[in-house]
């Protein structure tokens, strides 16, 4: 069954190589098609899927012999959701993007395909080079829609988002070398020969290392105080490259510390896991804080997510498995959510060339429908019972209660803060006065329903019954934590 | 040996084309003559011989090496077919290439520091001359006096170095110098030391290492392009070569004596060299400081003198020469309407996306971006340095790395983020295409299946 990881992997580069070919002018039909099919492949997987917390679908053969690297892939429960979140959000990515005329289109799709290839990659590499290879690839497909496609002074705002990821990377590398050179042997960077090494260290050189990965990590996620690339990066790409961002790639560091940091130092994680927290929760307060602040709809909800992926973060390195649940569950509520919020805002701003949100105002009573389905995601991102973002939230909430009440408490603040700036919003443009901007508003169109309706039941769904979501990763998040409390008991 | 035989031949074929009046022959005579050399390394390999009373040794480290030049040569003059067409000195031009390359593969296969000296003169002649080839220039005329003052003075600097490790050796043979050295090595006269590091100096000044690299900018900004991309590729690899023939092969068993000098040389490299790249407004003097950047990344895996160095540096050395001949292709081309500042490459990628591509992969695999040849290259040095406990090092070169990542994306951010000065397409010939392709491909290749080099032994 293995070939169906490398389908998921292979697939997307397959086209997005023949899309640079051949240059087709539809090549939106061509990549919204691949992506249909690597949906299914992945449902197909998620089918045959046991669930057990043993990694299946694995393929591993030599690649770099002499220096003990294999392309090992495989898929379990942690994957297996991330690897889902991949496929269905790059559809609908791809979809959202039909109302918009993108110059030399074959490039703009190849990319997103390839940057789809790297995600699916990411999530299933069981090989800590090949991991890192993928973790890179991932920036530069991104790096370019930036680029080419994106707003005023891209140039130099995707530059700092560039070095600032890359530097994070190559002291992960750094990390991951380290860790390497500790195996037996003429080396080897397999998943499991990493982890007997990285939790033979001692205490000091474990902390070490887990600063070396957590940069990383906590970049690309963004938590406090490595930030400062996000905000503008996500203002000034196009609607697509936000999504992507958002959606799909601040999951990257999430994953990473579930799968390359917590198992590698156990003894590292547990030195300076509440120091994460604390910064995490920092994060939560402080972007919510600025989010209330902000006057652009597309930066406000760029905060949002600084203010939520450190709920997410500060929640998983509690590392109980409600911690850990509620963290796999929100990602993928977060990327649906944030998906829907970016692609709401790129259609108000298509119809009134603004985001600033004193001009708008007034689009209720002209726009029920985009009304509806803007409070659905809405409440959805503020965490009302009944929307994904509950379940994550609850259980990420109840995880940082147990760990210590005063965090849990604090962080618990996302919650009316969240409300606060995202009731704000929604007042300021939908309701109130009609402005000369949103005057003569129409309604969604057919192709704007088509993926804005399967959203929204994905979040009341996910929100009403995530069972056999959280069933999928149950096993697997069990055994890591095992793992990891087994060793660190030991030291 | 037979490689060397033919390329030297072809150096004479090139001189007599004139007379015999074969000109529009002499490219294809040429690069046939250095595929049958690459063919003949190829079936070599293997073998170890010596020849003229050991004073060339052609083991599998000098047909690596010697493959490696030729390859490269190879795709030079693919490249720069421009550089020989309209001009009347075709023949004296190809000849002296021809003759620098046969120094080359010289400094890579002695065993002698006779030949050493010799394969370091025939290949700086040559290019001394080439350096000045165009004539009409005023920069050209100071790059090829400035290069011929500089190198005779470090050529002067290697040949002290030479005669006094022989006064205290008794020996010119590389390996009988360092067979003595490992028996008697407390009772070296102190003058065998300052040889050592006057080699030391001669060497770095042709490899361009900081302090030693002044000329480069210079040099690589006033020769013609064509000579500049030959001057940072099969040079930088053959004074690579026979540095590392030297100094790990005949001086190892007194490293004491030059590891903490190059130990500062490599760090001065690596962070004066990339600073300084940052400044740079044209584009090919950013090169030619960052070909000297790349010298600090190659000398950190020398000093780290593990059993894998060679092949590092040899991967290395590959990876960062196919770079290089792509950057510089594609700069001649856009040198050929204009200048070459980072303003022309503007708008490259809707002037020509061909073009733009292949810069963007040349810059990628030069800062060292996954899955390209430049990343497995920079991720070998850190490997191995970390391996030796050089990890304070390693963080040094991150930190260049980043800086180098600056540079490389100006060109980047200017090709596809800025409105183009001229508007007209840019056309390049068929040639030029599959060129740029094959390189293109051969960066990826080189990332993806790094394998098909390292299992090379070059021992």
């Amino acid at each position: 069954m293995g070939f169906i990881t490398l389908f998921l992997i292979f697939f997307p580069l397959l086209v997005s190589l023949l899309l640079f070919a051949f240059r087709p002018g539809q090549a939106k039909v061509i990549a919204l098609g691949a992506s249909l099919l690597e949906l299914v492949v992945s449902l197909v997987a998620v089918a045959s899927f046991e669930k057990s917390a043993a990694v299946q679908f694995s393929v591993s053969m030599p690649w770099v012999a002499s220096a003990g690297i294999n392309f090992a892939v495989g898929i379990d429960g942690i994957s297996l959701l991330l690897v889902l979140l991949t496929t269905v959000l790059v559809p609908f990515i791809i979809l959202s993007s039909f109302g918009h005329t993108y110059d030399k289109p074959w490039t703009f799709y190849g990319l997103i395909l390839m940057m789809q290839m790297a995600l699916v990659g990411v999530f299933t590499a069981l090989d800590g080079f090949l991991f890192y290879v993928f973790w890179e690839m991932a920036l530069i497909p991104i790096y370019f829609i930036c680029l080419i496609w994106g707003g005023a002074d891209r140039g130099r705002i995707t530059f700092k988002f560039f070095v600032y990821t890359l530097a994070g990377s190559l002291f992960m590398l750094v990390g991951l070398v380290y860790v390497y050179l500790q195996t037996p042997g003429s080396h080897s960077f397999s998943i499991e020969a990493l982890y007997a090494a990285g939790r033979a260290l001692p205490e000091f050189e474990q902390g070490l290392i887990f600063w070396a990965m957590f940069v990383a990590f906590a970049i690309k996620m963004p938590v406090f105080p490595f930030h400062t690339w996000q905000p503008d990066t996500y203002t000034v790409a196009p609607t697509q490259g936000t999504m992507l961002l958002s959606g799909i790639m601040l999951k990257m560091g999430i994953y990473g510390v579930l799968r390359w940091l917590v198992p590698v130092v156990p003894v590292g994680v547990q030195a300076w896991g509440f120091t994460a927290v604390v910064l995490s929760v920092i994060g939560i307060l402080y972007a919510s804080c600025i989010a209330i602040m902000q006057k652009d709809f597309k930066r406000l909800i760029a905060y949002s997510s600084i203010a939520h992926v450190g709920l997410i973060s500060a929640g998983l390195f509690t590392l109980n498995p409600i911690g850990v649940q509620g963290a796999l569950i929100q990602m993928l509520s977060h990327g649906i959510i944030v998906f829907a919020l970016f692609y709401i805002i790129d259609i108000i701003f298509s119809r009134t060339q603004t985001r600033t949100l004193a001009e708008l105002g007034g689009i209720r009573n002209a726009a029920p429908i985009l009304t509806t389905v803007f409070v659905v995601v809405m409440l959805g991102s503020v965490a009302l019972p009944f929307t994904s973002g509950f379940v994550g939230e609850f259980l990420l909430i109840n995880s940082l209660f147990q760990y210590r009440p005063v965090l849990g408490a604090l962080a618990g603040l996302t919650i009316i803060l969240g409300a606060v700036y995202m009731l704000r919003s929604f007042q300021q443009s939908m309701l109130g006065e009609v402005t000369g901007k949103t005057s003569g508003f129409a309604d969604l169109t057919g192709l704007e329903k088509a993926v804005l309706y399967p959203v929204v039941v994905l979040i009341v769904v996910i929100g009403v019954y995530p069972a056999p979501l959280l069933s999928l990763s149950e096993s697997a998040v069990n055994n890591l934590l095992v793992l990891f409390s087994g060793y660190t008991a030991l030291n | 040996m037979n490689a060397l035989l033919v390329i030297c031949g072809l150096g004479v074929v090139s001189l007599l084309a004139e007379i015999v009046n074969a000109k529009r022959w002499l490219t294809i005579v040429i690069a046939l003559g250095l595929i049958a050399a690459a063919v003949l390394v190829a079936s070599d390999w293997g073998t170890s011989r010596h020849h003229y009373y050991d004073m060339m040794v052609f083991d599998n480290f000098s047909l690596a090496f010697t493959g490696l030049i030729t390859v490269v040569a190879l795709l030079w003059f693919w490249m720069s077919a421009d550089y020989f067409n309209n001009t009347s000195h075709r023949t004296d031009r190809s000849a002296l290439v021809v003759f620098s390359i046969a120094g080359a593969v010289i400094m890579v296969s002695f065993n002698n520091m006779a030949m050493l000296f010799l394969g370091i003169e025939i290949l700086s002649i040559s290019l001394y001359v080439l350096a000045g080839s165009r004539k009409e220039s005023l920069f050209s005329n100071e790059a090829a006096f400035k290069y011929f003052l500089m190198g005779s003075f470090a050529t002067g600097f290697l040949l002290m170095g030479i005669a006094l490790v022989y006064g205290a050796t008794g020996s010119f043979d590389i390996t009988v110098i360092g067979q003595r050295l490992a028996e008697h090595s407390g009772e070296l006269r102190p003058f065998f030391y300052a040889g050592v590091l006057m080699m030391l100096i001669g060497m770095t000044f042709k490899m361009s290492a900081v302090p030693f690299h002044f000329w480069a900018p210079d040099v690589y900004e006033g020769s013609p392009s064509a000579v500049t991309a030959f001057m940072s590729t099969v040079v930088k690899i053959a004074a690579f070569a026979a540095f590392y023939r030297v100094f790990s092969i005949c001086f190892s068993s007194v490293q004491s004596t030059w590891l903490g000098v190059i130990q500062v040389i490599t760090v001065l490299t690596l962070v004066l060299a990339n600073v300084t790249a940052v400044y740079q407004s044209s584009v090919k003097r950013m090169l030619a400081y960052s070909s000297v950047g790349h010298v600090g990344y190659i000398l950190l895996a020398f000093i780290s003198n593990d059993k894998a160095s060679a092949t590092t540096i040899f991967y290395y050395l590959t990876a960062y020469s196919v770079a290089s001949l792509a950057a510089f292709g594609i700069l001649m081309t856009l040198e050929r309407s204009g200048s070459a500042t980072v303003d022309s490459f503007a708008g490259l990628f809707k002037r020509n996306p061909l073009l733009a591509v292949g810069m963007t992969v040349a810059m990628l695999s030069l800062a060292g971006i996954p899955p390209l040849g430049g990343f497995f290259g920079k991720y070998l040095v850190f490997s191995l340095a970390i391996n030796n406990g050089y990890t304070g090092l390693v963080i040094v070169a991150i930190v260049t790395s980043l800086i180098g990542v600056y540079y490389y994306f100006r060109v980047i951010i200017a090709m596809f983020f800025r409105e183009p000065q001229a508007e007209s397409t840019l056309e390049i010939t068929g040639s030029q295409k599959v060129l740029i392709l094959l390189l293109i491909l051969l960066s990826i290749v080189l990332g993806i299946f790094p394998d098909c080099l390292l299992s090379l032994s070059l021992r």
